[in-house]
């Protein structure tokens, strides 16, 4: 899977879960600030990738996925 | 009776039933319409329910509210927030009509978040704990309809959330005439929230054979005070009342719609869910409001029944009414309509009672054919009674032995 079907991808989720344009979730924004997402919310966000992408994202782990892109390439490479 | 620290009424918000805001369930009531319909959701079939019928929603709130928004609210949760807009819109209070400071919200419910724990509970048996929202608690808990009004209107007076079963939603309104007659806020947005026709609750209130089995003829089935009657139905929605004190709203110049005069409250201190049978309990309360409202008995002209058609609650309140206020006042029971809705039933009776006085016109008491002999007090049934109201009493009574009485009284 590239870079770019799961940026889409995940995308996709953080509309579902937050009611955020998936054309707004670009690599570069970060979830809290840009994006206005709380924790409540990422953790939502954290275990539909988990399913969609057949990944682990443990907790210490999520902590570190600050922006769309961090989150795309953890993802990236644990698939 | 004017002090200038009155409480005055300037805005209603509601959705039941019989439709999805005031005016709506107004017009039903006055038309004698029924909210109540068999249930379509699998499990009544799944567990063999003997009560199949109950008063839903008229108007989905999911189909009122921002998806995003919807799906982190339980059900309750949400029909406090579509009731509360649509009040706060009414009042015209807009962006900055008060300082959030003085400004309070008070919401009751009896169950709370039924259905998400449910739902929840489900995820946990079905896929494990990495399924469970994170969303379960506020969701659940039961000052969450109360917490989301607060947050929606950013009230930073105090937002609360009493519990006290079927009479929540009134003990909510009665609340908030505490805070605006003690000064601790200008305006008070309050009532009461409810959803919960799911399984656990309706097997529940079955077990303690408490509801109508009328499924056959569901718009019959809630037939408060009919010698006929069988148990309540269960109903669901919210309704949410704005408050203010007198001064402030006038100064503002807001529309007025009557007054919360008065409240009175009591406990029964008799059984978990049987009323006190002298109905000792509930006069107190009755005689309470209408002390604190300073209004002569004689000048009630209407009550408001919390009757829910239970074959043992309904010859209880008219004891209570006779012995506070005496003879002379109609009554009237919304429930033959609505249904039971619970920790909402209170605030939106309230609604109906004030529409009752500002209006001068008394709802018919849907489905009552042959009146118990028991109960020995004018029930107004047919058509809509035009009569000229000075004050007008609501009662709400909750498991527990909870007994909450509200006055109302012309703008």
């Amino acid at each position: 899977m590239s870079n770019e079907d799961i940026q889409k991808g995940l995308a996709e989720i953080v509309e579902e879960v937050a009611g955020v344009a998936a054309d707004d979730v670009t690599a570069d924004k970060s979830f809290v600030d840009d994006l206005d997402i709380d924790s409540l919310s990422m953790v939502e966000i954290a275990v539909q990738a988990e399913d969609k992408f057949g990944v682990k994202i443990p907790d210490d782990e999520l902590a570190n996925l600050k922006t769309v892109g961090d989150a795309v390439k953890y993802i990236a490479a644990s698939a | 009776m004017t002090t200038g620290n009155d409480v005055v009424v300037t805005g209603l918000g509601a959705t039941t039933p019989l439709g999805g805001d005031v005016t709506s369930t107004w017009d039903a009531l006055l038309a004698g319409r029924s909210g109540v319909k068999p249930i379509t959701a699998d499990f009544v079939e799944r567990f063999e329910l003997p009560v199949k019928i109950a008063a839903q929603l008229a108007v989905e709130p999911t189909d009122v509210l921002p998806r995003v928004e919807a799906r982190r609210l339980d059900r309750c949760e949400q029909v406090a927030v579509v009731a509360a807009r649509q009040a706060w819109a009414d009042a015209g209070l807009g962006e900055d009509g008060v300082d959030p400071e003085r400004l309070g919200v008070v919401v009751g419910t009896g169950i709370g978040g039924a259905m998400t724990l449910l739902n929840q509970d489900d995820l946990i048996e079905s896929a494990g704990l990495r399924k469970v929202s994170p969303l379960t608690v506020p969701m659940l808990m039961p000052n969450g309809p109360a917490a989301h009004v607060g947050l929606d209107l950013k009230a930073r007076a105090g937002v609360h959330a009493p519990v006290s079963a079927c009479a929540s939603g009134a003990e909510a309104l009665a609340w908030a005439w505490r805070m605006l007659r003690s000064g601790e806020a200008d305006v008070v947005v309050a009532g009461g929230a409810e959803a919960c026709i799911t399984t656990i609750t309706m097997a529940g209130f079955i077990q303690a054979r408490t509801m109508s089995t009328r499924n056959d003829d569901p718009e019959r089935a809630s037939r408060p005070f009919d010698v006929d009657r069988d148990g309540f139905v269960l109903g669901e929605g919210a309704g949410i009342m704005v408050l203010e004190r007198e001064e402030f709203a006038r100064a503002r110049g807001a529309r007025v719609y009557g007054r919360l005069a008065g409240i009175g409250t009591s406990s029964d201190g008799h059984h978990i869910t049987a009323a006190d049978p002298e109905g000792l309990g509930q006069s107190r309360a009755i005689a309470a409001a209408m002390r604190n409202a300073g209004v002569d008995p004689a000048d009630v002209g209407h009550v408001n029944c919390h009757a829910t058609s239970t074959p043992v609650g309904d010859v209880i309140e008219p004891l209570a009414v006779r012995r506070a206020i005496g003879e002379h006042p109609v009554l009237t029971a919304p429930k033959g309509n609505h249904g039971h809705l619970l920790g909402a039933s209170g605030a939106v009776e309230a609604i109906t009672t004030l529409l009752s006085v500002r209006d001068g016109i008394v709802p018919p008491t849907l489905n009552l054919v042959n009146q118990d002999p028991r109960v020995d007090l004018e029930v107004v049934t047919g058509e809509p009674r035009k009569i000229d109201l000075v004050a007008a009493v609501n009662n709400s009574f909750g498991f527990g032995g909870h007994n909450v009485s509200l006055v109302f009284t012309q703008a």
